[in-house]
C-alpha cells in the first residue's frame, strides 16, 4: 500500500512540474509579462509542494500505525476477556491475531482470538482507508496553495531555495535527534531500574550476578528482598574489568603505536611511510567479530597451553587474551594520531634543537614528544574510550562471570559483555534485569562521552598553541 | 667517560630508538600477517566439501513413481527406502548397529540430494547412475585432516568401524572432494555440512542498502547545510559537536538505542534487515558527515566566488560548482563507513539477528542474519566443522571489505582534483 502510494505521489508530482513549467510559460506569453524565475523553478516549487508534506506524513504515520493498532487491539482483546498476565503474553496473542488475518494460523481459533482477528481487520481497514483520505486531502491542499502562487507569479527560485534549505536544516537535525534518542531511550529504562536499585547500591556493590536476581512483582518489595537484588547489581566488578581489560590493551598498543606513530613522522622515508601506514591502518578496519574469534579460537588457548607447560593454571578465557588482541586493534588508533600531533610540532622546535647538537633521538625524546604531549594524550584518551566501548573481542574471548581480581590470567567481565549477555535471547519486560542493560548502557555511554570531550579539548588545545 | 665515549653512547642510544620504532612497525605489521595467515589457512579448506561416491538405482517398486512422473509425484515420492539401500551397498555392514555407523557417514539430507538428481533427469526409474553424495561433518573434517584420528576410540566421533569404511573407500577413490556450492547456497543448519552463508549474504546486503539510502543523502545534505549554509551560531556549535560525539559513541550503544526506539516504542519487526539497516545508518551517518564536510571544504573558495561572481544564487553555485567537485571525496568517505557498518556486529546482535534463521531472507522484513553476527554464532558452537565454515566466513567478509576499501580509494585517486 506504501509502495502505491509513494509511486502515486511520485507520478503525480513528475507531471506537475511539466504542468507548472508550461503553464507560467504561457502564462507569460499571454499576459506578456515577465516572469520572476526561470519556469522550471516554478516546477520544482509544485514538486516540492507536492511530494513533501504527504511524504512527511506518509513516515510519520507508517512509523506509529503498528504501534497504536498493537494498543488497541490488545485492550480490546481484553475487554473481550482474553487473559494474559504480563506484556510477552499479550505480544503472543497479538501475534496470533495476526496471523489469523494473514491467514497462515493454524492452531485452535477460539471466540475470542475470531473476534479479535476481525476487530483487528476492521483497524487495519479503518486505519489504511484514512491514511490514504487524509494523504489526498495534504496532497490537494497543498497542490492548490502552491498553484495559487505560481499564478501570482511568486519568486519561484526564492522560494524553492528556501524549502531545500530548510531540508538541508532538517537533515542535520538528525545527528541532534539521534543524541536525544539515546539519550531518552538509555535514561527512560535506567530510570525505572534505579527506582528498585538504589543508585548508590548500584555503583557501589561488588558483587554482580543478574542471572540470579528474580522478581516476582517489581512494584512490592520486600526488604529481604531488595538486599538478595542488591547484591545481584553491584556495578563495582565490571568496571574492574572493563579498566583492567582496557589498561591491558593499552599496555600494548601505546608503546608499539607510539613508536611507530614517531618512527613514521620522523625517520621513515616516504615510501616506507606510503606504505607501512596504510597495512598498519587495516588493523583498525578489521571487524571486531573478526579478533573475537580469533582471540578466542587461537589466542586463548594458545596461552592456555603455555601457561600448562609452565604449571601455571591460565583461563581459556583470560583478561590477557582479550586486552593483549584488544591492544593490537587500537594500535593504529594512537600511531595515526601520534603520527599527525607529531607532525606537526613546528620544524623550528627541532632545528633548535640540532642547533645545540642534539641527536635526532634527544631531539624527539626532549623537544617534540614534550611539546606534543597533549596531543598524545588525547590520542591515548581517545584509544581508551575505543576500548572501554568494544564489545566483540570481549564478548567471544573475555569471561562471563564477574570476578574481582587482578590476575591477568584468569577471567574477567566487562560492561559491554554483560550488556550483550542480558539482552541476548528472550527477554523478560520491565525485569530489573533487562533494565540493568540499559543503565550499565548509560554507564558506558557518559564515561566514552567524558573520555572524548576531554580528549577532543587536549587535542584542540594543542592544535590551537601551534596554529 | 672520555667525550668520545659519551658521544659512542649517544649515538649508540639513537640507534636503539630508532631500532624501537622499526620493530613497533615490524610487530603490528607482524600481526596483520599471522592473522590474515591463520583466517586463510583454517577457513580456505570450506570452499570444497568432501563427498562419496554412491551408486544409485532407482527401484521402481520402492520408488512407487514411474518414468516421466510430474514433478509434484516426484516431490510426494518416498526416496528413503532407496537412499537407505544406496548407502548400505557401500559396505558390507554385519548387524543393525554397522548399519547405522555406515549412514551416519553420510549427510542428513542424503535422501534429498538423490530426490534432486532424479527431478533433474526423471527417466532414471530402473537404470543404476552413480552420484556424489555430501558426507557428513565427521567425515569431512577427517578427510581435510583436521581430525585427529589416532585419538583412543572413545574420545573420538569416529568409530574405528567407520574409520575402516573410510579407509576402504579411500583406497577405491570412492571419496572426493568437490565444490561447496551449500556454503554459498544454503542458510544457517545445526549440521556443519549443510550450513551455508546464503541468507548472512543476503541479509547483509539488505542492511547495506537499506544502510546506503538512509545514510547516504541525510549525509550529504547535512554536510551540505554545515559546511556552505550554516549561520556561526550556537545551534550550528551544537550540531557539530554532537556529530562529533556521535562518532565516538561505542556501537553496542546504537544497539540500545534500536532496541528501545526501533522494537519497543515504533515495533518493527526484529532480527530484521530493515531494522539492522535503519540502526546502522544512524550509526554511520556521523562516520559519513566528518569526510563528506572535509571534502566540501577542500573545494577552493574561488570556484564559489566565481560562480557567485557571474549571478549564481547562492544554491546554484553551490550545487552546480561546489558538491560536484566534491563528490569524489564524498562518495569514497560513504564507502569506507559503509565498509565499517558491513563489519558491524554488537547491535546487531541486540536486535535479535542471532536467530537461528534457516530460511534465505526474501525481503528486508524477514527474519535473517548477517555476515559478522554469523561468524559471531558458528565461533560459538561446539562442532569442529564449524571453525573452517567462520574463518571461511570472515574471509568473505574481508574480501568484501577489500573491495570496497580499493573502491574508495581508487574513486579518490582517479576523479579528485588537487587545488595547489
Amino acid at each position: 500500500m506504501n509502495f502505491v502510494l509513494i509511486f502515486l505521489i511520485t507520478i503525480f508530482s513528475l507531471s506537475l512540474f511539466f504542468y507548472g513549467r508550461s503553464k507560467t510559460k504561457s502564462i507569460s506569453i499571454e499576459k506578456n509579462i515577465k516572469l520572476n524565475a526561470l519556469p522550471k523553478f516554478y516546477g520544482y516549487y509544485l514538486v516540492l509542494w507536492c511530494s513533501i508534506p504527504s511524504l512527511v506524513f506518509l513516515l510519520i504515520w507508517t512509523l506509529f500505525e503498528p504501534a497504536i493498532i498493537k494498543s488497541i487491539i490488545i485492550e480490546t482483546a481484553a475487554n473481550q476477556g482474553a487473559i494474559f498476565n504480563d506484556k510477552n503474553e499479550a505480544n503472543l496473542i497479538y501475534e496470533k491475531i495476526k496471523a489469523i488475518y494473514a491467514g497462515t494460523y493454524f492452531g485452535d481459533i477460539d471466540t475470542i482470538l475470531k473476534e479479535s482477528a476481525l476487530s483487528y481487520a476492521k483497524f487495519i481497514n479503518l486505519f489504511t482507508n484514512s491514511k490514504i483520505v487524509l494523504i489526498f486531502g495534504i496532497v490537494i491542499a497543498s497542490v492548490i496553495y502552491s498553484l495559487k502562487k505560481i499564478k501570482n507569479n511568486n519568486k519561484a527560485r526564492d522560494d524553492v531555495e528556501v524549502i531545500l534549505k530548510g531540508l538541508l536544516f532538517a537533515s542535520s537535525l538528525i545527528a541532534i535527534l539521534t543524541t536525544l534518542g539515546i539519550i531518552f531511550s538509555l535514561l527512560f529504562e535506567s530510570i525505572k531500574f534505579f527506582s528498585v536499585i538504589n543508585i548508590f547500591d548500584y555503583l557501589f556493590g561488588t558483587n554482580w550476578s543478574p542471572q540470579r536476581a528474580f522478581v516476582s512483582d517489581a512494584s512490592a518489595i520486600t526488604a529481604a528482598e531488595y538486599d538478595e537484588l542488591k547484591d545481584a547489581f553491584g556495578f563495582i566488578p565490571l568496571i574492574a574489568g572493563t579498566s583492567f581489560i582496557a589498561f591491558i590493551a593499552m599496555l600494548v598498543a601505546v608503546p608499539i603505536g607510539l613508536f611507530s606513530g614517531i618512527y613514521m613522522a620522523e625517520y621513515a622515508s616516504v615510501k616506507v611511510r606510503r606504505i607501512s601506514k596504510p597495512i598498519i591502518e587495516i588493523l583498525a578496519g578489521i571487524p571486531t567479530v573478526v579478533y573475537g574469534f580469533f582471540a578466542a579460537l587461537t589466542v586463548g588457548p594458545f596461552f592456555r597451553q603455555i601457561g600448562e607447560n609452565l604449571g601455571l593454571t591460565v583461563s581459556s578465557e583470560s583478561a590477557l587474551a582479550a586486552g593483549l588482541i584488544m591492544g593490537i586493534m587500537i594500535i593504529p588508533y594512537v600511531s595515526s594520531l601520534s603520527d599527525d600531533v607529531i607532525n606537526s610540532v613546528p620544524q623550528s622546535l627541532r632545528d633548535g634543537s640540532y642547533a645545540v647538537g642534539a641527536t635526532k633521538s634527544e631531539t624527539i625524546k626532549k623537544v617534540v614528544i614534550p611539546a606534543a604531549l597533549p596531543g598524545i594524550i588525547g590520542s591515548v584518551l581517545l584509544a581508551v574510550s575505543r576500548a572501554i566501548g568494544e564489545t566483540m573481542i570481549v564478548v567471544m574471548a573475555a569471561g562471563l562471570a564477574a570476578n574481582l581480581t587482578i590476575n591477568p590470567l584468569e577471567s574477567t567481565t566487562t560492561i559491554t559483555t554483560q550488556i550483550v549477555m542480558i539482552l541476548v535471547g528472550d527477554q523478560e519486560f520491565d525485569s530489573p534485569k533487562t533494565q540493568s542493560a540499559f543503565a550499565l548502557g548509560l554507564t558506558l555511554f557518559i564515561a566514552t562521552l567524558v573520555l572524548n570531550y576531554i580528549a577532543q579539548r587536549a587535542v584542540k588545545k594543542y592544535r590551537e598553541k601551534y596554529d | 667517560m672520555t667525550k668520545e665515549e659519551r658521544l659512542k653512547k649517544r649515538h649508540s642510544a639513537e640507534k636503539r630508538f630508532r631500532f624501537y620504532g622499526l620493530a613497533s612497525i615490524f610487530v603490528a605489521l607482524l600481526f596483520v600477517l599471522i592473522l590474515v595467515h591463520n583466517i586463510f589457512s583454517k577457513g580456505s579448506s570450506a570452499f570444497k566439501k568432501t563427498a562419496i561416491n554412491v551408486e544409485v538405482f532407482f527401484d521402481q517398486e520402492l520408488l512407487e513413481i514411474k518414468n516421466g512422473a510430474t514433478e509434484d509425484q516426484i516431490l510426494e515420492a518416498d526416496f528413503y527406502d532407496i537412499t537407505i539401500e544406496s548407502l548400505l551397498k557401500v559396505f558390507p555392514a554385519q548387524d543393525l548397529d554397522q548399519e547405522n555407523q555406515l549412514i551416519d557417514l553420510f549427510t542428513t539430507d542424503a535422501e534429498i540430494e538423490i530426490k534432486r538428481a532424479f527431478l533433474e533427469n526423471n527417466n532414471l526409474i530402473g537404470k543404476k547412475i552413480n552420484l556424489e553424495i555430501t558426507a557428513s561433518d565427521d567425515i569431512d573434517q577427517l578427510h581435510k585432516g583436521n581430525y585427529p584420528r589416532d585419538l583412543p576410540e572413545d574420545r573420538r566421533r569416529i568409530s574405528d568401524f567407520q574409520l575402516i569404511i573410510y579407509d576402504n573407500l579411500v583406497e577405491n577413490k570412492k571419496i572426493i572432494k568437490n565444490f561447496n556450492n551449500y556454503f554459498f547456497k544454503n542458510g544457517d543448519s545445526r549440521d556443519p555440512e549443510l550450513a551455508g552463508i546464503g541468507g548472512a549474504l543476503v541479509g547483509s546486503f539488505y542492511s547495506i542498502i537499506i544502510c546506503l539510502l538512509l545514510a547516504f543523502p541525510v549525509a550529504v545534505l547535512a554536510s551540505i547545510y554545515l559546511e556552505e549554509f550554516a549561520p556561526k551560531n550556537k545551534i550550528t556549535d551544537f550540531i557539530e559537536i554532537n556529530i562529533n560525539n556521535l562518532a565516538a559513541v561505542p556501537s553496542i550503544v546504537y544497539g540500545l538505542l534500536a532496541l528501545q526506539i526501533l522494537l519497543a516504542t515504533i515495533q518493527l519487526p526484529r532480527s530484521t534487515p530493515l531494522v539492522a539497516g535503519i540502526t546502522l545508518a544512524l550509526m554511520t551517518l556521523p562516520r559519513i558527515i566528518i569526510p563528506c564536510r572535509a571534502s566540501l571544504k577542500a573545494v577552493p573558495p574561488s570556484i564559489r566566488e566565481g560562480a557567485l561572481a557571474v549571478g549564481a544564487s547562492k544554491f546554484q553555485s553551490v550545487f552546480h560548482h561546489v558538491v560536484p567537485l566534491a563528490l569524489p571525496g564524498t562518495l569514497s568517505g560513504t564507502i569506507i563507513g559503509l565498509a565499517q557498518a558491513l563489519g558491524e556486529t554488537a547491535p546487531l546482535i541486540l536486535i535479535g539477528m542471532v536467530a537461528f534463521v534457516v530460511d534465505i531472507p526474501s525481503t528486508p522484513i524477514d527474519p535473517s542474519s548477517s555476515l559478522p553476527v554469523q561468524v559471531y554464532l558458528w565461533s560459538e558452537s561446539a562442532e569442529r566443522g564449524f571453525v573452517e565454515k567462520t574463518s571461511a566466513t570472515i574471509m568473505m567478509l574481508l574480501s568484501f571489505l577489500i573491495v570496497m576499501n580499493f573502491l574508495a580509494v581508487y574513486l579518490r585517486q582517479k576523479f579528485e582534483k588537487r587545488w595547489n
